[in-house]
């Protein structure tokens, strides 16, 4: 399987970004396209971690047996400065419209994002 | 000069009781849905000269729709799958259309079931369904598909002043409905205390916020011509598809309901204020609540406030999924988004026995995959 560059960030304690070549408009997730123009081509930036809580919810109920242990858990989107959202975990009581930094925890074999104050 | 294009009409439909139904595999539920929708169509297999089927995901085969021909002895001329998530059932109407329309096919059977609660363990069917999310970026980090409502859901509320009050009143809706229906998965009765007071999932979404696991299967023939009186013809369709994942949604105002609707009315040259039954699909009741609001049947944060006004209501202005929608009848994958298409025929053919409402014309039928990702509407139009 190949890893993302972002996935392969995360390993690094980095949160990396696709920015398109041409305009500039920076990418929320991985694209093939530019979503502002008719650009294909980016670079990866590492992002500063720090955004805007867009939406928030606390999971009680988990998919699957390795997050059952976490739950309930808080799960946000938050607007990166640079323009990109993104998903990750919260510590418990962020509100939408709060200022969070993204931090990171090991999980099993992964390395994931959990945003805080 | 262009050729005119055929109507379509839907002229049959059939279905199975949606629940826990032990024992049958979804070719089997598929098979017993088809067969009802063509005894009610009074047509000969040998009339069915086109086959879409959706998919099963407890039975992810490469050509399930010559898989279920197969078995069902049908020999059409055209024939494959479809999978648009919660949209497939939609999307396979405004395909059968199509393909009416265009003169490719007379009579076209359209059929999707799955035993998706007694065929698989529930974390299975809970995974397979979070694989809906963006792999990198979603799914690791151990969300579910009411999570992605509920992310979507904390920041419709916050930006409208929708409540999680507001949201009760809907599922109490639904469930009033199927009471009324012998086929629906839950039919006790709930009230909106109950639903507050449910085990919480994903914040705001409670269990009864959510549509249960069923199993099931439905199935539409769409003709060339209707024999039956009144006639029901499909009018206008239209779809969106604006983003697939919850992180990449543009704007939580204009999630793709509006345009895909806005086409499908442009098509019927007909408007929003010509509807008198509203089939909506239902996964949660946020889903509900957002397509609503965004095809403009109530102002935004003004859904509740119409379902306590009553006119949703089977007796009210603008009836709503008067089976009971996906949050009641119950949702067995594809077979669940194409409900809300089935009982909006029966309500204009006059065909919902015990159920059937005071006489309505005009149906405006929605439906979404994913996360209200892709969007397909329909209008339908009684004619006689
Ligand atoms: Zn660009």
């Amino acid at each position: 399987m190949s890893t993302s560059p972002f996935i392969e960030g995360l390993a690094h304690r980095e949160l990396r970004y696709q920015c398109c070549v041409a305009c500039g408009a920076v990418q929320t997730l991985t694209r093939y396209a530019c979503r502002s123009c008719d650009g294909n081509r980016f670079d990866w930036r590492v992002s500063r971690g720090e955004g805007t809580v867009f939406a928030v919810t606390v999971v009680a109920r988990a998919p699957s047996e390795e997050f059952r242990a976490l739950a309930p858990y808080a799960l946000v989107l938050v607007d990166l400065d640079e323009g990109f959202r993104l998903m990750g975990h919260a510590v418990p009581g962020v509100a939408i419209g709060d200022r969070v930094v993204a931090d990171y925890f090991i999980h099993g074999e992964r390395t994931l994002i959990r945003f805080r104050p | 000069m262009i050729p005119a294009l055929n109507p379509a009409y839907i002229v049959g439909t059939g279905n199975t009781r949606f629940g826990r139904l032990e024992g049958y595999g979804a070719l089997e539920l598929m098979a017993q849905a088809a067969q009802r929708a063509l005894d009610d169509a009074c047509m000969s297999p040998a009339a069915v000269d086109g086959v879409l089927c959706g998919y099963a995901t407890t039975l992810p085969h490469l050509m399930l729709s010559t898989l279920f021909c197969e078995r069902f002895s049908l020999q059409p001329a055209y024939a494959h799958s479809v999978q648009l998530g919660g949209a497939t059932g939609g999307a396979m109407l405004m395909l059968a259309r199509e393909l009416v329309r265009s003169g490719r096919c007379r009579n076209v059977l359209v059929v999707g079931g799955e035993n998706r609660l007694s065929g698989q363990a529930r974390d299975s069917a809970i995974q397979t369904l979070a694989q809906v999310g963006d792999a990198d970026f979603e799914v690791p980090n151990g969300a579910s598909v009411p999570a992605y409502y509920a992310l979507l859901a904390s920041r419709y509320m916050h930006e409208t002043g929708l409540t999680e009050a507001d949201l009760a009143e809907l599922a109490v809706l639904m469930r009033s409905h199927a009471m009324h229906h012998p086929d629906a998965h839950l039919r006790e009765p709930i009230t909106r205390e109950q639903v507050l007071a449910s085990k919480p999932i994903a914040s705001p979404l409670k269990l009864l916020d959510c549509c249960p696991i069923s199993d099931g299967a439905m199935a539409l023939v769409v003709s060339a011509e209707s024999r039956r009186s009144p006639a029901v013809a499909i009018l206008g369709a239209g779809q969106a598809h604006r983003h697939q994942h919850l992180s990449a949604i543009a704007d939580t105002f204009n999630l793709g309901a509006r345009d895909a609707a806005g086409r499908a009315f442009a098509e019927a040259g007909l408007q929003p204020g010509d509807i008198d039954y509203l089939a909506i699909y239902d996964s949660f009741t946020i889903t509900l609540a957002i397509l609503i609001e965004e095809t403009g049947f109530a102002p935004r944060g003004g859904s509740a406030a119409r379902v306590r006004r009553g006119d949703f209501s089977a007796g009210g202005a603008l009836p709503l999924n008067t089976h009971g929608g996906l949050l009641s009848f119950g949702h067995s994958g594809v077979a669940g988004g194409m409900g809300h298409a089935v009982e909006a025929y029966r309500q204009l053919a006059g065909l919902a026995g015990e159920r059937q409402i005071a006489e309505r014309r005009c149906a405006f039928v929605h439906a979404d995959g994913g996360v209200l990702s892709s969007h397909v509407s329909l209008i339908l139009g009684r004619e006689d």
